[in-house]
């Protein structure tokens, strides 16, 4: 028993056996070539460059002489991902391993895969972005096709894909954030996380942002999450703890020069009401020389933390212990404070109270207070304005009070509504798109066949990994269910579908007619080794590409 | 036989294992064939419709007289687990969401994660065992078995804080080693259900 035998009845070869069939490969060749209809599965085909986006009718049709099929249906679920974040990936993954004849389109703007894993995890959580592994071993499968620089809405309309596909899954996430709606919002020297994020990240949008980290001390970070701490920890850290990641050459370069000796973390609620989680609180005490003050910590905690639910009771424990650096050893500072709402963002002000330049000078907070009958401890407690006005110096400011998601252009030709207010695609919790126009006249009312949302556009931009897989592992659930139940999908009239199932192959043309060149998985490959070999040289995992152009050079395409 | 491969061993965790859901194809073939060399020997065409338990009994035993003949190098694998040495087995038990108990006999030094991946259970661990997350989730049956391990440091409390459905004796698999003292251990896979919240949809 060998490679091959293993890839004919594993769910999708896993990157681990895809090493194995190259070290087979020589022995085996002929096997693959002339046995083409007895079930063999084509997994040396599939490593070929040119395989990969063609893969899936050959795939199939080998698929369906060699495999008992979950469902009964006669034709392969054909399914169109949009979106390459983790989301997606996750779900690809438990769907794939459920439904034997599934095959999966992903599609992507950006030439390169794995979202807010690799734009959004911060640089020195290296080992988060591990799940990665998971991701190559989906798309090492014949039955999937990575799909990069084709963008959704723009270059390929959802209109002209939905004939093709029997599912369409949205997996785009969060790509804008929410704002603050105050005075000098718009000022420079005012970012958003997510920009920011995205800059030392090296994502090509937001690799232009120059920061101004050189104007000042003083940072003011505005918001209590994870991404917050995030931002505070970056500006905090020892360069040359940095300088080892995956963090982008220009983001480096800018903190080298940076200035910032304190980052205050603002928060409009209580401790207890934070969402940053306590990895990140300790990771911010445990640097050398960089010191953290807050003033109302211990005033907004019970007097005894023994009494708080277990995840508070810790995060209280990492934060009143503080940090052990001394006023006199620390160079830098991160401070927390609380129950304070951002107000207005001034400049620098003369004598006269005439406005001098146009930079960001100052950040005024109005003091907030639990509303009458909130209870203090609770995770949910409201705030509200209070009269008293305190002002922070601030040379640069981030909001990071959340993503946002923004509807996909199209959305509506297929019937998709979206959610502004919450700033999701309307689904059933599970993954079902709904849709109030479908009117409740029958019971299956609301929901749009064949549609379904996965991730930050179907629960909102909150969690971490785990979340993420376990929300993704759900809807890959329905689907499953959906499928073998017979329920109807797009195109279909109860399980009579009339999709053509032809997927990437029914919309291609149209997409290289525009001069468009999809990246497929070979050539991210082709990337991700250039990059890790460009890192090597620097002492980093990665050096990564910041410019849409050079990863397509990379890959072979410019 | 090889004494140090315990085929009887394996050979009995596949037929077992035929009653539980979780026997697929895939799971009979880590199994058996887990081992550092691959021959190929033994080809055994693959026949969708037929119980698998009943070719892999003759494929084993054929397979393990042969499986010495091909010298390789190393070939990457899912895990790198060895069988354990005669004498100093440990058992080890996971019950499945599902209610389904499986058994493993496992050397000292393996974590419950890699255990779980290498038998095919459900077990994600996205971050590959570096205590980075919490999708290795284990809940131990017993208090005692739990306060014989050691106590979780600050960086596997951090990801237990993250956890669906947190027990007290809940740990990360990646961070439970097996030994002697932990022979017979019985660990509990929590439900993959996804209690939402109402703070999912909150506007905040």
């Amino acid at each position: 028993m060998n490679a091959i035998a293993h890839a004919r009845r594993a769910p999708y070869v896993c990157a681990s056996c895809i090493r194995r069939l190259h070290h087979a490969a020589p022995r085996t060749a002929r096997t693959y070539t002339s046995n083409k209809t007895n079930g063999s599965f084509p997994v040396a085909a599939a490593r070929s460059p040119r395989f990969a986006l063609k893969a899936p009718a050959r795939a199939v049709h080998l698929l369906r002489n060699g495999y008992s099929t979950a469902s009964e249906k006669p034709k392969p679920l054909r399914l169109a991902i949009i979106g390459s974040g983790p989301a997606g990936f996750y779900t690809a993954h438990r769907l794939m391993k459920q439904v034997q004849d599934v095959v999966v389109d992903m599609y992507e703007k950006l030439p390169v895969p794995y979202g807010l894993v690799r734009f959004g995890v911060a640089p020195d959580h290296p080992e988060v972005k591990n799940c990665q592994d998971t991701f190559e071993e989906v798309a090492a499968s014949p039955r999937f096709n990575y799909i990069g620089n084709v963008e959704i809405g723009k270059t390929l309309a959802l209109a002209d894909m939905k004939p093709h596909y029997d599912a369409i899954l949205f997996a785009y996430g969060a790509s804008e954030d929410r704002k603050l709606g105050i005075p000098g919002e718009d000022l420079p020297g005012v970012y958003s996380a997510r920009e920011f994020v995205g800059w030392y990240n090296g994502h090509p949008q937001f690799a232009h942002l120059k920061p101004e980290l050189d104007s000042g001390e003083r940072a003011v970070v505005i918001g209590h999450g994870n991404v917050a701490l995030d931002v505070a920890r970056i500006l905090v850290a020892p360069l040359a703890q940095l300088r080892k990641t995956d963090i982008a050459e220009h983001a480096v370069a800018a903190l080298a020069r940076s200035k910032i000796k304190r980052v205050e973390v603002v928060g409009r609620r209580g401790p207890l009401q934070a969402s940053y989680t306590v990895k990140e609180a300790r990771e911010l005490m445990q640097f050398q020389k960089v010191g953290f003050k807050s003033t109302s910590l211990r005033n907004l905690y019970p007097e005894n933390t023994k009494t708080l639910p277990r995840v508070q009771q810790r995060l209280a424990d990492v934060l009143l212990k503080g940090s052990t650096v001394s006023k006199q050893e620390h160079k830098k500072r991160w401070e927390l404070s609380f129950m304070k709402s951002p107000h207005a963002i001034h400049v620098k002000k003369n004598r006269l109270n005439e406005p001098i330049g146009d930079h960001v000078h100052s950040i005024e907070f109005q003091k907030t207070r639990f509303v009458p009958g909130a209870d203090p401890l609770s995770k949910d407690a409201r705030v509200e304005l209070d009269d008293e006005i305190v002002t922070s110096e601030a040379s640069i400011v981030f909001r990071s009070i959340g993503y946002k998601s923004t509807p996909l252009p199209g959305l509506s030709d297929l019937g998709v509504p979206f959610d502004q207010k919450l700033g999701i695609i309307p689904n059933d919790a599970h993954g079902r798109i709904i849709s109030p126009s479908e009117g409740p006249g029958n019971l299956s009312a609301g929901h749009l066949p064949g549609l379904y949302a996965v991730g930050w556009v179907k629960r909102g931009p909150t969690g971490v990994i785990v979340s993420t897989m376990m929300d993704a592992f759900t809807t890959a659930d329905v689907i499953v269910e959906d499928w073998s139940a017979s329920s109807p999908f797009l195109n279909g009239e109860k399980g009579r579908s009339t999709s053509t199932g032809l997927g990437w192959d029914g919309v291609k043309d149209n997409v290289l007619a525009q001069g468009v060149k999809p990246v497929d998985w070979e050539a991210w490959k082709r990337i991700d080794k250039a990059e890790r070999e460009r890192g090597k040289e620097k002492g980093k995992v990665r050096l990564k590409f910041v410019d849409e152009e050079e990863m397509k050079a990379a890959a072979g395409l410019a | 036989m090889s004494g140090r491969l315990q085929w009887p061993n394996a050979l009995s965790r596949a037929l077992k294992s035929e009653q539980g859901t979780l026997t697929t194809p895939l799971s009979l073939h880590r199994r058996a064939f887990s081992s550092r060399t691959s021959s190929s020997r033994v080809q055994t065409p693959w026949r969708p419709q037929e119980p698998q338990w009943r070719t892999t009994n003759i494929t084993l035993q054929s397979f393990a007289r042969n499986r010495r003949k091909f010298s390789s190098t190393p070939i990457p694998r899912h895990n790198h687990l060895d069988p354990p040495k005669p004498g100093e087995e440990r058992h080890v038990t996971f019950i499945t969401k599902e209610g389904e108990s499986f058994t493993f006999d496992v050397a000292d030094g393996d974590n419950l994660l890699d255990i779980a991946q290498e038998n095919d259970l459900e077990m994600e661990g996205a971050c590959g065992g570096s205590c980075a997350c919490s999708t290795c989730h284990v809940i131990v049956e017993s208090e005692d078995m739990y306060n014989k391990m050691e106590e979780p440091d600050d960086d596997e409390n951090d990801m237990l804080d993250l956890a669906f459905g947190l027990q007290e004796t809940s740990r990360l698999g990646c961070q439970v080693k097996m030994s002697k003292e932990l022979d017979g251990l019985v660990v509990r896979l929590p439900s993959m259900t996804r209690n939402l919240q109402a703070s999912d949809f909150d506007s905040k």
